[in-house]
């Protein structure tokens, strides 16, 4: 079952792929590479709920629109915004919403729980699109991407592909790190026994309420992160980013990259975005292409049904054949 | 006419819009909330069987000329699509894990919203009120009711009736209370439950369906109609509590009012009032107003 974690040696290499792409990709695929690593830290930030804790969160995509918007709100408009101010304002008010969301829907469990934080969130759609704050269902420009600036010297320009690339890189692999050092601390170990028996952690005496909420709000903060890059790259926010579809697809990554794996939830970000890129490329599918939804959801349909643990499931069982054979070298208890 | 009671007309407009509105919710949220209590699966594509029954009235009384033919025969094609879902995708998902259902089934709203789309693209058409019933019931010099609002309401008000009488008064309906309640217990005592969840369910989408279909001549059929009301059906489910048609029947009606009450007071802020209603609730009751703890 989960709570596999991958021993290092595949994960540097993974890491230094990605690092040395953009010396062969074009501007095109490393703006796709930036979108798959700003899905992949939302996918992460919902696995620490869905894989880890037991708790699925059918309305994560609030958390990472509001910061976009947040973003959206207090960027000056005709000027780049600074990073180092935005960013932790961004993130902060993503985690504030989820630790008031969370206090309201971390008291109902099971099926309640999926209804209460979708119903949340679409509150938050509502605000959004409703009212006429950062311009209704239309939606609202960031002229100029914020910038790096620590003390006059800009290490990275964000207007350029690659650098932006970098920066998203950067920042999955510290969210990468982050989880992975939390999921082995107390707290994180605590989290596996709600996810395994909330009834007797609570009898053990653990603060179950406290522990749950506290994932809540990390993950909102986390998937705040991922809606700013978003909101950097595009440049453009409305209220679509928080509907409830953004939310049932990051479900999708999760489960498709097999939850309760880090390395899946990233996996599973970079399957759906590519296979996505695929099914809605006139080139491969024709007429088709603007039904690709059709498709997706076919897919969706085929994964529950024949393949539950996703695509991490089954690269799991090769490479624990392999690891048979040649222990250590692949999977590292996990204590 | 003085302004009085000019005033007073307006709100029983509102009230009445509220009711009809309210009632329209039950017929959607009474499936949703007994596939709920019986089968323990959550349904997030019972928004798009109501889409399914509006664009199956809409396609129908063009062919048919006829809303009369229209929804009676929606009603039976929803049934049998149901019947078909049911055996061939969600009789799979019973065992399976919440996570499973949810996702199964936003895929099948992907899947229904693009049928939709190459079916019927993606522009908003009307359905004609037919003739009878065309007229509206003047109020006051200016203000009027349309009778078509309330041939509505009166049509949810015997389904509802039709529904009670079902399940407190007939055998079908006592199994239905008995799995609601527990269903290994009434798997053990001799009830047949997968014959009672095709049943339960395939009346669920035909229920959401019909709902769909008598509300097409008011809200016309549009793109993701489906979607908004279903997340109104699960605060109704919340409020209410899963598997409480009773429980769903008040959550409807105060939702119903909540909503087109905040309309008049603040359109802006209408949708936000029927989520802080739900937040009320779970603060004091969260396991909903007609469950017992």
């Amino acid at each position: 079952m989960p709570n596999i974690t991958l021993s290092r040696t595949p994960l540097i290499v993974a890491l230094l792929l990605l690092a040395l792409f953009p010396l062969v990709g074009s501007t095109f695929y490393l703006q796709l590479g930036a979108k798959i690593l700003i899905m992949a830290i939302f996918a992460l930030s919902l696995d620490l709920l869905v894989g880890h804790t037991g708790m699925v969160s059918l309305g994560h995509a609030a958390y990472f629109g509001l910061a976009a918007y947040v973003l959206a709100l207090i960027s000056p408009k005709y000027e780049a915004a600074n990073l180092w101010l935005t960013l932790p304002a961004a993130m902060g008010a993503a985690a504030v919403a989820a630790l008031i969301i969370g206090a309201l829907v971390v008291r109902t469990g099971g099926v309640y729980f999926i209804m209460v934080t979708l119903a949340f969130a679409q509150m938050i759609y509502a605000v959004f699109h409703d009212t006429k704050i950062a311009g209704g269902s239309d939606g609202i420009y960031i002229t100029v991407r914020p910038e790096l600036n620590i003390a006059g010297f800009k290490p990275l320009n964000l207007e350029n592909p690659a650098e932006f690339y970098y920066l998203a890189l950067l920042l999955l692999a510290f969210v990468f790190w982050f989880l992975s050092r939390l999921l082995h601390s107390p707290f994180g170990r605590a989290l596996a026994g709600i996810r395994i028996n909330e009834q007797r952690m609570r009898s053990i005496g653990y603060p179950v309420f406290a522990y749950k909420l506290a994932a809540f709000a990390v993950a909102g903060g986390l998937a705040g992160l991922a809606g700013y890059l978003a909101a950097c790259q595009f440049g453009f926010v409305n209220p679509d980013i928080l509907a409830w579809h953004q939310s049932g697809i990051v479900l999708m990554m999760v489960i498709l990259g097999g939850m309760g794996r880090l390395h899946g939830a990233v996996l599973g970000a970079f399957v759906y975005i590519t296979l996505q890129e695929i099914f809605s490329t006139p080139a491969v599918l024709g007429d088709y292409a603007k039904h690709w939804q059709l498709a997706m959801g076919a897919l969706i349909v085929v994964i529950v049904l024949a393949f539950p643990h996703g695509i991490g499931g089954l690269i799991d069982i090769a490479l624990r054949r392999y690891s048979y054979r040649h222990p250590g070298r692949i999977w590292r208890d996990a204590k | 006419m003085n302004g009085l009671n000019g005033l007073n007309m307006f709100y029983l407009i509102q009230l009445l819009n509220a009711v009809q509105y309210g009632l329209l919710l039950f017929l959607l949220s009474s499936g949703l909330t007994l596939i709920f209590g019986i089968m323990g699966v959550i349904n997030l594509a019972h928004g798009s069987f109501y889409m399914v029954g509006a664009y199956l009235a809409y396609w129908l009384a063009k062919m048919t000329g006829s809303l009369w033919l229209a929804l009676p025969l929606s009603l039976l094609i929803a049934f049998a699509i149901g019947l078909l879902l049911e055996t061939t995708i969600f009789s799979r998902l019973y065992k399976r894990d919440h996570l499973y259902q949810v996702l199964l089934t936003f895929g099948l709203i992907l899947i229904f919203e693009e049928l939709r789309s190459i079916l019927f693209g993606n522009d908003v058409h009307g359905v004609a009120v037919p003739e009878l019933l065309n007229f509206s019931i003047p109020l006051t010099d200016t203000l009027s009711y349309p009778v078509y609002r309330l041939f509505v309401t009166f049509i949810c008000l015997t389904i509802a009736g039709f529904m009670y009488f079902v399940i407190h008064r007939t055998r079908t309906g006592m199994r239905i209370r008995a799995g609601n309640s527990n269903r290994e217990m009434a798997a053990s005592l001799g009830v047949n439950m997968p014959l009672l969840f095709a049943l339960v369910f395939a009346s669920g989408v035909a229920l959401a369906a019909f709902a769909g279909a008598i509300a097409a001549p008011i809200s016309s059929v549009f793109p993701g109609m489906g979607n908004h009301i279903l997340i109104i059906c699960f605060v109704v489910v919340v409020i209410g509590g899963i598997g409480s048609i009773n429980g769903a029947l008040i959550a409807s009606l105060a939702v119903g009012l909540a909503d087109t009450l905040g309309k008049v007071i603040a359109a802006e802020y209408s949708a936000i009032a029927v989520y802080l209603v739900m937040a009320i609730i779970l603060v004091w009751r969260p396991q909903g107003i007609a469950n017992r703890a």
